[in-house]
């Protein structure tokens, strides 16, 4: 009955109560959302850097290298040699190191060449059809599978750099050989192929662009050789039978060029970054240092990295925190003159019930659950339109960042600390009009009546 | 039944108010009158137990109300007291019936809602029951206003001025409604009141 008087009577001046219900909504919605957003980032943030210790790549923001290389957010610093960056592979404080190397994408999906130690990283597994193997083979994250319904056996043509827009290699086709199951990480979003796959699509671009170089050279060397000729008629003159000798020379010279290019096929090569996990620990602080002074590499560790952009984010959140409490503070604010207000017109009703056998603290009572009932309502509809939100944050990070959210998840603790808070403001604003419910003078009020 | 012995009320050090002892037993009736600043309502609320007597006793069915604590004698009202006031209030965002069913909820937390519909068909109210009453007329008002004092079967119905601001025709409705009712309910009746109209229904009176 107290509940059904407080309800009642809340929506007897429903101006008042729906400003209250508002503000409480706004400021729940927002205090939800960041602590849903904060803590999946997070999890999603630090669940992707499991088992990676150090990142090789290019010089550059280190940030940049490991948003780029861990999580696939930002574009790459550059490309490393391979052959510098198997030095550090092989060295004896690694336990595993993933190579990966970028090239294409496949409508915004990335293609990444790397090895099979890249699933095993992400503990995926290969759900239908087999890992790659050849060249052009692809093996599907569950994301990319699902989304753009592709099955084991399609083929397509992947689009140079990150944008969807890039030019089309045309002259290879992938082709799906397996589709990876889902692990609730970058991988799920990710097109994995071996890295030569990424070297063979471009090789035909590399080829293109050194050819014209030789051509180039050639030119300039058949210059050169006009002018030996000249050099040379100059030499016939003097002497004779030395042309063969010459002739050996370039002979054994165009052998040991062969020779050269023959046993730098794989460190020619270019590849993007190595993922790291160290066996010795030692590598994480020595590292970083030993690398950048002496390669044109660096190496960055992700925890760091990613703590670094916490902080960073942590800032605006909780600017964004402190604004939803202050509107929080408002919406109390706002009960509190609302019953205050009414506390006036209601005394009557208060003396009145307890001439009929209310007794001091049914009223305090009834005060302060009209405050609570708000601040419930106010919770409830602000966790609700806080996941809305967060469903639309999710809907635009997936477009452009591959990132989901999940709107369904409950933060119990914190959203717990919220709801008590909620209440606490709630409690707080009806205190004093409870009181003055509560010590009303009855007799007073109606002899005045 | 109620009796009251000796009592004495003091404001302050100048305004105190000493009451002549009165008896009233169920299902009769006494009208208190007197000039403004005689204590009339002072003494309706000591006998509703609203206020505290500085002194003396008020026996109501053997039981001395200015004993009782607080939340006993809040209880006590709610039980054994009917008021009915000069201005009817009401709990603005309840309907009439719901007003009336919260005085018995907060007596005995039952809602006697065929009871109430009962005291409004009693009263010609049966089709307010659902209104707000604020859309009721002033008389209307004082009538829903003795229902919702009767509905928990007081031994003793209070009225301070309760005609006062009643044209001719309600003023009348409304005494005979008292009577009839207190009667009904063997409950005794203490009306206070300057209204002449009043002292010549009820034959026992009291001057202060």
């Amino acid at each position: 009955m107290i509940a059904k008087i407080a309800w009642k009577n809340s929506w007897f001046k429903p101006l008042n109560t729906v400003l209250s219900i508002i503000l409480l909504t706004a400021s729940v919605a927002i205090i939800s959302l960041l602590i849903l957003l904060q803590k999946q980032f997070e999890k999603q943030f630090s669940s992707n850097i499991d088992g990676v210790d150090l990142v090789i790549g290019a010089k550059g923001s280190p940030m940049q290298l490991i948003l780029s290389s861990v999580y696939q957010m930002d574009a790459p610093t550059g490309n490393i040699n391979y052959g510098d960056a198997k030095v550090w592979m092989h060295h004896p404080f690694v336990e595993t190191a993933i190579p990966l190397a970028f090239g294409d994408n496949y409508r915004g999906f990335r293609i990444v060449g790397t090895t099979e130690d890249y699933l095993k990283k992400y503990e995926a597994e290969i759900t239908s059809g087999t890992i790659f193997k050849e060249n052009f083979e692809v093996v599907l994250g569950s994301e990319v599978a699902r989304k753009m319904n592709i099955k084991v056996g399609y083929k397509f043509f992947g689009s140079h750099g990150d944008s969807e827009e890039g030019e089309v290699h045309d002259e290879h086709a992938y082709i799906v050989k397996g589709i990876a199951s889902p692990t609730g990480k970058v991988i799920d979003n990710l097109i994995l192929c071996n890295i030569e796959s990424v070297w063979a699509m471009h090789h035909h671009e590399e080829d293109a662009a050194t050819e014209e170089e030789h051509h180039h050279h050639e030119e300039g060397e058949e210059h050169h050789h006009e002018e030996d000729a000249a050099t040379e008629e100059e030499h016939h003159h003097h002497e004779e039978g030395d042309g063969h000798h010459h002739e050996e020379d370039t002979a054994t010279a165009d052998e040991h060029h062969h020779h050269e290019e023959a046993h730098d096929h794989d460190n020619d090569h270019e590849i993007t970054a190595v993922l790291i996990k160290l066996k010795n620990k030692m590598g994480f602080i020595l590292w970083p240092r030993l690398i950048a002074q002496n390669t044109k590499m660096q190496a960055a560790s992700p925890a760091i990295e990613i703590n670094r952009l916490f902080s960073l984010f942590g800032i605006g959140l909780e600017a964004l925190q402190y604004l939803a409490y202050g509107i929080m503070l408002i919406s109390g604010i706002s009960i509190f003159i609302a019953l205050y207000n009414t506390l006036k017109e209601r005394k009557y009703e208060f003396a009145l019930m307890r001439v009929s056998g209310a007794s001091r603290s049914q009223l305090l009572i009834l005060v302060l659950f009209e405050s609570i009932l708000l601040c419930v309502i106010g919770f409830v509809l602000g966790t609700i339109v806080g996941r809305l939100g967060l469903y639309f944050i999710s809907t635009s990070t997936e477009e452009n960042y591959k990132m989901a959210f999940n709107p369904f998840e409950f933060a119990g603790k914190e959203e717990g600390i919220l709801f008590l808070t909620t209440i606490f403001v709630g409690l707080i604003a009806a205190l004093i009009p409870a009181v003055k419910a509560y010590r009303l003078n009855i007799s007073k009020t109606l002899a005045n009546a | 039944m109620i009796r009251t012995q000796q009592l004495l009320f003091q404001y302050n050090a100048e305004t105190q108010f000493e009451f002549p002892d009165l008896q009233c037993k169920a299902g009769e009736s006494t009208l208190i009158t007197g000039a403004s600043g005689t204590g009339k309502t002072t003494l309706l609320h000591l006998l509703g137990g609203l206020l505290k007597p500085t002194s003396g006793s008020i026996d109501i069915n053997e039981v001395d109300i200015c004993k009782l604590s607080d939340k006993k004698l809040d209880h006590f009202r709610g039980q054994n007291i009917g008021l009915i006031l000069q201005k009817a209030h009401f709990i603005a965002s309840l309907s009439v019936l719901e007003n009336i069913e919260l005085a018995s909820w907060l007596n005995d937390k039952t809602k006697k809602k065929e009871k109430a519909k009962e005291l409004l068909l009693l009263l010609g109210l049966e089709k307010f029951a659902s209104k707000l009453p604020s859309q009721l007329s002033v008389g209307q008002q004082q009538r829903v206003s003795i229902a919702r004092a009767l509905i928990n079967e007081p031994k003793l119905l209070l009225a301070d001025e309760p005609t006062s601001s009643l044209d001719d025709e309600n003023a009348k409705i409304v005494a005979d409604l008292l009577a009839d009712l207190s009667q009904k309910y063997h409950a005794a009746l203490i009306i206070v009141t300057h209204d002449q109209r009043l002292k010549e229904r009820f034959k026992t009176t009291i001057e202060l």
